[in-house]
């Protein structure tokens, strides 16, 4: 761990003026993976401001007939807070299927957006990596590979956005609200987290001197219809080999609208809308799930240890959309 | 023992409250003054040389005292005999800091020491180490080309049997054959507690060591011989250990460097380990293994061959007992066992829970159902067909073996009877349900071990001996088998251990420190009390008048006569009478070679499990255990449970998660933290039901205790493959059993 200087902020505007007049500054809330990283000398911040005190903990009701989930809420509060359980069952699910409950108690909304990657490489400063020191190399991409990517990896990079919360988040389409020197802006859960690229040291598209305030849910919030499969190593503080997120509204047996998101394949939470429209007008069952899944993956790409995630993957896909429509 | 007012029966650990209110003092949380702290760095190559240590940027920091590297550290004892210790395998230890060669990934190569640990870890962290590296092994499926027959000779590795019988004509005659090959993988031990050393500097250059150890003498003996000490110059204190599970039976780096550090700048020093670090000292090795079995139509057992290839360092020859149990499981006449071990650039691998045992009966018992399920046989009726009544190793009876009580009890709590034979055919709504089965056995060791006592007149009895309690309950039962002999109430007796300066204990592992050391404190006690009775008998006007040894009973604090309980004294009153604040005794107790020889002596075990396996994607839970072991006479019913519960939680572990995943480009491993290398949480385990069948033994020991720490695993990884394939019909012979090799 290095030497830092710590702040406090206690407004917004203030936080983010911390950001534009340190370089290299980070926010700090639950710290739940910063501090991990940090002791691994993978993050090595100058800087950290302490946001705790920032007045971004509720959840709200939007005019729209949506929810607002505060930045700095906690992941447990978030997943048992009434309306989330109510309207949002899916996001509830989710979130309780990541981490441990200490965990969660601590973890806030938006630090979980911004959590890193599980890679070994990444993790260990004995070794290259092109996400920690761009231009070192990948050694995963012929090393040990089997929690990586399948979808979307560049010749840089094939580490995987590890969280839960944010799969079922693109699932709902849910809005990320940031605020910068500039003002506020929106983004599009689907547009937060980025592919690697060249630049895989980026995990998002948040500027280095933007501060998360909210994630605003739509009102759709597919209570009736909906799952959330996490396939994992072990039955409770593991990622996801393979999670779904699938949302469904059906009329008549037949699928209306369908979300699908996936997680532990990708940079980040991976939609395809050209799946998603295959399941449209179907009547529910397996061989229209089977096709939605096969489209979903039709570009997946299997390395040494992690080409069994693609299989894995459809069939997830198959039993989350089962369990959706069947609820 | 004739009463049993404490032993046999259920009793709470005497440390439990110390544990869980903090009060118990674990070897990183001793405090003394002027205290410096020492962060290492490690290697970041697998073998090479060192070519340049830049701690310019480190020593910089105010605060920072020193950066020990190769370069600075003083001459040290130069033969390889000064630097080995009780247990260490044939070979040239590790020695830190000796020179610029790396032999390992995570090697220590530099100690900072500074005033406090935040500026030490910084420090640590400027440290720039250049190598120039050299070509490494680390894949195992190439090392295997280099393997040689361990040398013999290591204290506690017992080589494999000659072959009887005519194994390969048999195996090639057999009706029914199963040939397989089983893998296991590297695994860490990972305590919860990580390794630490907290040295207190003294006058005149004497040292407090609280080291984190299952041997404080052994470390004792150690350091002294490297650091050339006199004996009276070094104590290790070692209280409280957060478990060792065999990673602790040798001295860790950590205790080396924060001696060689607290020497160099004559002050107390305090070096930990982190969780990464706690992958750089030692591990279960990995092994490769080949089965061929032989059986006539009938089921008996015509032939058993199993060779195993496993792991060692380019340093040392570590050896475990791999094969040996396929001789000893189940009777047959043509066995042939080979084992071999292969060099790698890893640090030495070193005893873990079931060291050997697990590895070997995972393979055996793996084909042992293959066959059964070759034979259409169920694969209980299998092993009870092929019951051995006789060690077949040793051409000796057993002392004991209430292993077919274990498979009665077993099956009838399991509801065996029930399973169908065919895999498969088994469900719960979209589960497969799989029932699999599986023997261990372990030995019943005793060793030479000391204890003494003290009396004092105020009641309170003060027993000792230099054992560790590694979670095992060693405080508990050594108190209860004090309190026993001597009818002192539980209460006043305080046993003490982890201290160098008590009398002699092997290091606590191979099971044997109950029968070990549990001896040393009965017999002990036993000697103090005919000492007690002695003095009693010249007390004037004694109660027990002319009455011998045999005539009394000591009880409560008390000595009375049998046939008389109204006659008697209270002990302290014999002290005060006699005019003494404090009675002793110790002795040295040793096993009763002659008498045991004769014998084969082995705790057995088995496991039946049951598994749900989620058909579509793979993931496999285990829903129910049952363990039953015969492990002789049963000391504390409740700690003897966890040891069992324990055992069977890693057997899961093993089965289903645990593998230290090496990158052989850096020849590093890689999985290096609790979140990336898995063992069950709680959710993974089930409900555990562990039966003691009643077993007695007065060969192996006056208690006629077996020892638990290792039996709840031996067999279980196998029950729990044994059951996946009983559920899914997939033969994975390769640990761990992960989805991915279930798809």
């Amino acid at each position: 761990m290095n030497s830092f200087t710590f702040a406090r902020a206690t407004e917004p505007a203030a936080a983010v003026r911390e950001l534009a007049a340190h370089d290299g500054a980070q926010l700090v809330a639950g710290g739940t993976n910063l501090l991990d990283l940090m002791k691994e000398n993978v993050a090595r911040p100058p800087r950290l401001v302490d946001i705790n005190r920032l007045p971004l903990a509720q959840i709200e009701e939007r005019p729209d007939g949506g929810l607002r989930l505060g930045a700095l809420a906690t992941n447990a509060d978030t997943a048992y807070h009434p309306a989330v359980q109510a309207r949002y069952p899916l996001l509830a699910r989710t979130i309780l299927a990541g981490a441990s409950p200490q965990l969660r108690n601590m973890a806030t909304n938006g630090g979980n957006l911004l959590q890193r990657t599980r890679c070994y490489y990444f993790y260990d400063v004995g070794t290259p990596c092109n996400k920690r020191e761009p231009g070192s190399g990948c050694p995963a991409i012929a090393g040990l590979n089997r929690m990586h990517a399948i979808l979307g990896t560049s010749e840089q990079c094939i580490a995987t956005y590890p969280g839960d919360m944010a799969v079922a988040l693109a699932a709902l389409e849910a809005v990320v609200q940031v605020q910068g020197p500039d003002g506020e802006r929106s983004i599009p859960l689907g547009e937060f987290h980025r592919l690697p690229g060249d630049t895989p040291q980026f995990d998002n598209n948040l500027r280095p001197d933007e501060l998360i305030t909210a994630i605003d849910l739509p009102r759709r919030g597919f209570a009736k219809h909906h799952s959330y499969v996490k396939v994992r190593d072990r039955s409770s503080y593991a990622f996801a080999l393979v999670s779904v997120a699938a949302g469904l509204e059906m009329e008549g047996g037949k699928i209306t609208t369908a979300r699908l998101a996936l997680g532990g394949v990708a940079h980040k939470p991976w939609r395809d809308p050209e799946a998603e429209a295959l399941l449209v007008g179907q009547a529910a069952g397996a061989d229209a799930f089977r096709a939605a899944a096969d489209h979903l993956l039709r570009d997946a790409r299997g390395y040494r240890f992690n080409a069994f995630k693609i299989e894995l993957a459809r069939r997830a896909v198959v039993r989350a959309l089962r369990e959706a429509s069947t609820a | 023992m004739t009463a049993t007012q404490y032993v046999g029966k259920p009793v709470s650990r005497v440390d439990g409250r110390a544990k869980v209110t903090g009060a118990a003092k674990y070897a990183g949380e001793f405090n003394v003054p002027r205290l410096t702290y020492g962060v290492i760095v490690s290697s970041t190559v697998a073998k090479g040389r060192i070519t340049r240590i830049d701690a310019t940027a480190a020593l910089a920091l105010e605060g920072v005292i020193e950066v020990l590297t190769h370069e600075n550290t003083p001459r040290l004892a130069w033969l390889d005999r000064s630097y080995q210790d009780q247990i260490a395998p044939n070979g040239s230890p590790f020695r830190p800091l000796h020179d610029d060669k790396v032999v390992y990934s995570g090697q220590p190569v530099a100690l900072v020491v500074a005033e406090n640990f935040e500026l030490a870890r910084y420090a640590a962290s400027l440290v720039r180490v250049e190598y120039a590296p050299e070509p490494h092994q680390t894949n195992f499926d190439d090392a295997m080309a280099e393997a040689y027959e361990p040398p013999t000779g290591r204290a506690g590795y017992t080589p494999p049997p000659k072959p009887r019988g005519e194994a390969d004509q048999a195996f090639a005659d057999a009706k029914y054959q199963v040939s397989a090959q089983y893998a296991t993988p590297t695994e860490h031990h990972n305590p919860m507690e990580n390794y630490a050393t907290t040295v207190a500097y003294g006058e005149e250059g004497k040292l407090t060591v609280y080291d984190k150890t299952q041997g404080a003498q052994n470390v004792q003996a150690y350091l002294a011989s490297v650091f050339s000490m006199s004996s009276d110059d070094v104590r290790v204190i070692s209280p409280f250990v957060g478990g060792g599970f065999g990673s602790g039976l040798r001295p860790v780096y950590n205790v080396f460097l924060a001696v060689l550090a607290a020497r160099q700048l004559k002050r107390s020093v305090r070096v930990s380990l982190t969780r990464q670090q706690m992958f750089t000292f030692s591990h279960r090795s990995e092994t490769r293994q080949e089965v061929r079995l032989g059986a006539a139509r009938d089921g008996q057992l015509e032939a058993i061959i199993h060779e195993a290839f496993a792991d060692t360092s380019t340093f040392e020859d570590f050896a475990e007992g791999i094969v040996n149990w396929s001789g000893l499981l189940h009777q047959c006449d043509n066995v042939r066992l080979e084992y071999r071990i292969a060099p790698m650039d890893v640090y030495t691998p070193a005893d873990m829970r079931a060291p050997g045992a697990t590895q070997g009966t995972f393979a055996l018992e793996c084909a042992v159902d293959e066959l059964a399920h070759r034979l259409g046989m169920d694969p209980l009726e299998f092993r009870l067909k092929n019951y051995a009544e006789r060690d077949q190793n040793l051409d000796k009876p057993f002392s004991s073996k209430e292993l077919r009580e274990c498979y009665r009890q077993g099956a009838e709590r399991f509801g065996w009877s029930q399973r169908n034979l065919e895999p498969r055919s088994m469900r719960r709504g979209n589960r497969l349900i799989g029932w699999g089965m599986s023997t261990g056995a372990w030995e019943a060791m005793q060793d030479k071990a000391g204890a003494k006592a003290t009396l004092h007149v105020d009641g309170r009895l003060i027993v000792g001996s230099a054992t560790a309690d590694i979670g095992t309950g060693t405080y508990t039962i050594m108190t209860q088998i004090a309190a026993e002999t001597l009818g002192i109430p539980l209460e006043r007796v305080e046993f003490q251990l982890g201290d160098s300066t008590l009398p002699f204990s092997p290091v606590e592992g191979g099971s044997w420190t109950a029968a070990s050391v549990g001896t040393a404190v009965k017999e002990v006690c036993e000697a103090l009390r005919e000492k007690l009775f002695k003095l009693a008998g010249k007390i004037h006007d004694s109660p027990l008048g002319d009455a011998t040894l045999e005539d009394v009973v000591f009880e409560n604090g008390e000595v009375r006569l049998h046939r008389d309980s109204a006659r008697g004294i209270a002990l302290t009153e014999i002290l005060r009478r006699s005019d003494m604040a404090t009675l002793d005794e110790e002795v040295t107790a040793k096993p009763k070679m002659l008498e045991q020889s004769g014998y084969s002596r082995h705790s057995h075990q088995v496991t039946f499990v049951e598994v749900e396996v989620e058909e579509d994607i793979g993931m496999v839970r285990v829903t129910r255990v049952v363990d039953a072991v015969a492990g002789g006479r049963i000391l504390n019913p409740k700690t003897a449970r966890s040891q069992i519960l324990g055992g069977v939680v890693w057997g899961i572990s093993m089965a289903l998660h645990e593998e230290t995943l090496s990158d052989h480009a850096f020849g590093r491993f890689m999985n290096h933290n609790l979140a990336e290398y898995h063992i069950p949480v709680n959710k993974d385990i089930p409900e555990i039901d562990v039966i003691f069948v009643h077993e007695d033994d007065t060969i192996v020991n006056p208690l006629g205790a077996k020892g638990l720490g290792e039996i709840g695993l031996v067999g279980t990884a196998a029950a729990v493959a044994n059951a996946v394939f009983h559920a899914t019909g997939k033969r994975v012979r390769h640990l761990p059993v992960t989805l991915d090799k279930l798809l």
